[in-house]
């Protein structure tokens, strides 16, 4: 037998991934999944149009530009010089990937070498520990603390990082520092003060910023989404990721883009080249086209970028409202479309779950799936090994699901109230 | 980053100038120097170099016919682009994210599709990854097994993408050269005379060898290597305990009667193989960005912690479009209705006329067995006129297609792209062409050689 056919040594125990044992799990059809982030309701229809007269348009079938589809870097700037200052380069400043997921991956793999230190704030959208270590680099690991909340509503802007303990966690070594606001899975949206305090250490200490701003349009009445890159002295060192997936809920279509100054993108573009060296075609047009709608009406009400998250704060306060009903004390999100909620106060009975060793978000949401065929996702998944204790009575809730999905939510909790008295 | 004042004043002026009217100059000055570290990764060392953009872009900017690039420039089969606006009109659901490893109808059609060719019973869920192109399956093969110090077989010519993929993995190239066997005088040079020394191969493993990576039918060159070249191989890859990475992307490209085999089929290979495959290739849509890995759990299960580790999913839709597409062909497998063997049989004309017509300037094309491509031999051209405008250390194959494009019209890569830089100098004397080709661009392509025929020195 062979001794020599391993693996390399940079996914050294990076094999196990919490989405692949609970969406198994929650793949049972009886249970109500507010699991993964996946929306189960329509994209627009002018989205799918799109893609649906795009696939009989013969040059889209083939190869395009590698580092993004030509009329698709040209909607993106024009979108997103809204925000910045500087217009923006299409061709030298934009590079389209195989989802955020695919930005935040050539962005670590272009940037981030081995030993060099990273800093992640927690809870952490879960693939950035992996990556950055697949990257031979250490994670440093810094934790959203609440403040204490008496009476009033928790919400996810009680939940900060503290600037010293922040400070302390930059040295010499670190390369970067990553961002992600709204923030999954507390739905935090950062302040521009807190901004600014991240934008001084990055400015200070020679540091990059990953922003991981997937969830920017999901946004919430009294919050303002606010670009890290816009703050003096950041553009040069800032990549900004965002994502079709969450923009036009197509999460299938795993297109997401890294907008920076030439002197990063281009290390991210020599990843790309080497790597799935361009995305599918047809995608990036029907993207493009559907942008355009978007972009010429901003300041209109039926703009998805508009519409969408009005029609999730409903969603949102309406899971506000059933989680408070079973007894729970859900973190209200300023953003996202994810909310996470104490379960301890439940006091389950999960004397029948197997495996002791797990956290007790696992064991609960195994149960609440076996048991009221409810899933969700285990807030600890979001930390790293040593401090999931930390969240390990939280649990998340994806709420960006159609009304008889809610519907059917309620109609389980309703039943678990009534059991409970 | 910035070496002379002159650099700072540039980029200051180009700032200037794209800032929008408002901003002040302080704030672009505190911009301008951004980081004193290093930036980019050190597993980027010598491989941002990307010779494809040059030729794009000059292929783009003057009136050429486009035979450089390997794409066709033909739509794909109906029932393709049918199955592609099935998936994006049935569910909605299709608009999201499926399964990581691979939508369950693809993989489970790739399964029993291959099982049947490869004679193994392949698991869709532990034998199969679906992947961003049979590019995206190469790089998660040498990111999950190539390791710092290891070394990689690679047979030149080779897709230039081996080299820098086993380079950003740490690895070590190691090339052994495909070599021409002698010619008849005035017979056309075929790409099955271009072999292996059994002697130099052997000699290329050494301990540290952890993989070779196969390419059958052969970009450029068209190659398409024979059982008993394969055996050769496959014994040395089990003699020393070596991964065989097998690009099989133009498996049905192969003309004049010949088979593809995959060397995974051959005895004691399934479990040392990956065969990767391309629905690109395949169904002659490139711009789905559909490709797969087949191969032994053991190997797999690392591919797949790299693909979680990079980028998660693939799209949904292009891959239910896919697994239509080989619904199609399953059904029709080895009958005369199937792509599988209309496509070859149609390129193979387009392979002749090709053939044809570039003699009728002085090219010699060698005659490729297979794949997308030939390469064709330019040395009258570099003894006439051996001295074309290029820089100081370009190949002479490299200034002769930029001279083609410029002065005649045509458009072709040069051939020393796909050789390790050493090497270049002594094959820098073919330039490739690309024959997927509509009927209607092989006949502009004879206009453009008409008229440089007319134009030759008598």
């Amino acid at each position: 037998m062979s001794l020599k056919i391993t693996n390399a040594k940079r996914i050294e125990g990076l094999d196990s991934n919490v989405w692949v044992e609970f969406t198994k799990l929650a793949a049972d059809p009886s249970v109500v999944n507010l699991g993964q982030g996946l929306p189960d309701i329509s994209p627009p229809v002018y989205v799918k149009e799109k893609l649906s007269k795009i696939a009989a348009i013969d040059s889209l079938n083939q190869y395009t530009r590698g580092f993004g589809h030509p009329s698709l870097v040209k909607a993106l700037a024009c979108l997103y010089e809204k925000f910045y200052q500087n217009q923006i380069n299409p061709n030298k400043e934009i590079l389209v990937t195989i989802g955020a997921y695919g930005s935040l991956f050539n962005a670590i793999q272009g940037l981030i070498d081995k030993g060099d230190e990273v800093i992640i704030i927690m809870p952490f959208y879960d693939c950035y520990e992996p990556m950055v270590r697949m990257a031979g680099a250490t994670p440093v690991f810094i934790p959203l603390r609440s403040k204490p909340v008496d009476g009033k509503r928790w919400s996810s802007s009680d939940w900060t990082l503290d600037p010293q303990e922040l400070a302390s966690k930059f040295n010499s070594k670190t390369k970067a520092i990553i961002l992600n606001t709204p923030h999954n899975p507390i739905g935090k949206v950062y302040t521009k003060e807190e901004l600014q305090v991240i934008a001084d250490l990055c400015i200070k200490n020679d540091t990059l910023c990953i922003s991981d701003e997937v969830y920017e349009w999901l946004v919430y009445t009294g919050n303002k989404h606010l670009k890290i890159a816009t703050f003096p002295g950041m553009w040069e060192r800032t990549i900004t990721i965002g994502s079709a997936g969450k923009t036009f809920s197509v999460t299938g279509w795993k297109l997401g883009w890294s907008i920076g100054p030439n002197h990063l993108i281009k290390h991210l573009q020599t990843v790309q080249q080497n790597s799935v060296y361009t995305c599918a075609t047809p995608l990036q047009e029907a993207l493009a086209q559907a942008f355009w709608i978007d972009i010429k009406r901003m300041d209109d009400p039926e703009c998805y970028f508009n519409s969408l998250p009005k029609e999730l704060e409903v969603k949102r306060d309406r899971m506000v409202h059933l989680l408070e009903s079973l007894g729970l004390k859900p973190i209200v999100p300023d953003g996202g479309y994810f909310i996470i909620a104490d379960v301890s106060l439940l006091d389950a009975d999960l004397s029948d779950m197997k495996d002791s060793n797990e956290p007790y978000d696992y064991k609960f949401v195994k149960w609440m799936t076996k048991n009221k065929k409810l899933s969700a996702i285990p807030v600890s998944a979001f930390c790293n090994e040593e401090t999931k204790l930390q969240f390990e009575k939280f649990v998340r809730f994806c709420f960006i699901k159609k009304d008889s999905t809610l519907d059917a939510a309620e109609e389980i909790i309703k039943a678990w109230i009534r059991q409970k008295s | 980053m910035f070496r002379n004042v002159a650099a700072i004043y540039l980029h200051l002026a180009g700032l200037l100038q794209r800032k929008k009217a408002g901003t002040s100059l302080t704030r672009c000055l505190h911009q301008t120097f951004a980081m004193a570290k290093r930036l980019q990764a050190r597993r980027l060392d010598g491989i941002d170099h990307n010779p494809w953009v040059e030729f794009s872009r000059m292929a783009s900017e003057y009136d050429v016919v486009n035979l450089g690039q390997g794409f066709p420039d033909f739509p794909p089969p109906d029932f393709a682009v049918q199955a592609f606006q099935l998936a994006l009109s049935s569910d909605y659901m299709l608009n999201q994210y499926t399964k990581a490893f691979g939508y369950p109808p693809l993989t489970e059609i790739l399964a029993s599709f291959f099982g049947k060719l490869l004679g193994q019973e392949i698991d869709p869920l532990k034998n199969v990854l679906v992947t961003v192109g049979a590019y995206g399956a190469l790089f998660t093969a040498f990111q999950a097994l190539v390791d710092e110090g290891d070394e990689v077989i690679i047979i030149e010519p080779f897709f230039d993408c081996y080299e820098p993929m086993t380079l950003m993995a740490g690895g070590r190239p190691v090339f052994v050269t495909l070599k021409l066997s002698p010619t008849q005088d005035g017979e056309l040079d075929s790409a099955s005379n271009w072999q292996l020394d059994p002697t130099e191969l052997a000699s290329k493993f050494t301990s540290r060898t952890k993989a070779l990576v196969l390419n059958t039918p052969n970009n450029p060159l068209g190659k398409v290597f024979s059982e008993a070249e394969l055996e050769l191989v496959a014994s040395l890859c089990q003699q020393h305990d070596v991964i065989c990475i097998s690009d099989e992307v133009y498996q049905w490209l192969v003309y004049d009667g010949h088979q593809h085999i995959s060397i995974a089929s051959l005895p004691g290979m399934w479990e040392r193989t990956l065969t990767i495959g391309s629905a690109g290739k395949s169904f002659s849509a490139t711009g789905w960005k559909v490709g797969w890995a087949l191969g032994p759990d053991r190997l797999l299960k690392h591919l797949r912690t790299v693909h979680q580790n990079t980028i998660y999913h693939c799209p949904t839709q292009g891959q239910a479009a896919v697994a239509q597409s080989f619904q199609h062909e399953q059904a029709r497998f080895g009958q005369a209705s199937s792509y599988f063997v209309q496509l070859p049989e149609a390129v193979q004309r387009s392979r002749d006329h090709m053939v044809r017509s570039l003699q009728s300037v002085g090219l010699r094309p060698v005659i490729p067995q297979g794949s997308y491509f030939l390469i064709a031999d330019i040395s009258d051209f570099k003894s006439k006129m051996p001295d074309l405008p290029g820089d100081a250390e370009e190949p002479y194959d490299s200034r002769f297609v930029k001279w083609m494009i410029r002065n005649k019209g045509l458009a072709a890569i040069p051939a020393s792209i796909f050789y390790s830089m050493p090497h270049r100098k002594h094959f820098d004397h073919y330039v490739r062409f690309c024959f997927v080709k509509d009927e209607s661009t092989l006949q502009a392509m004879d206009e453009k050689l008409q008229r440089w025929k007319t134009e030759l020195r008598p």
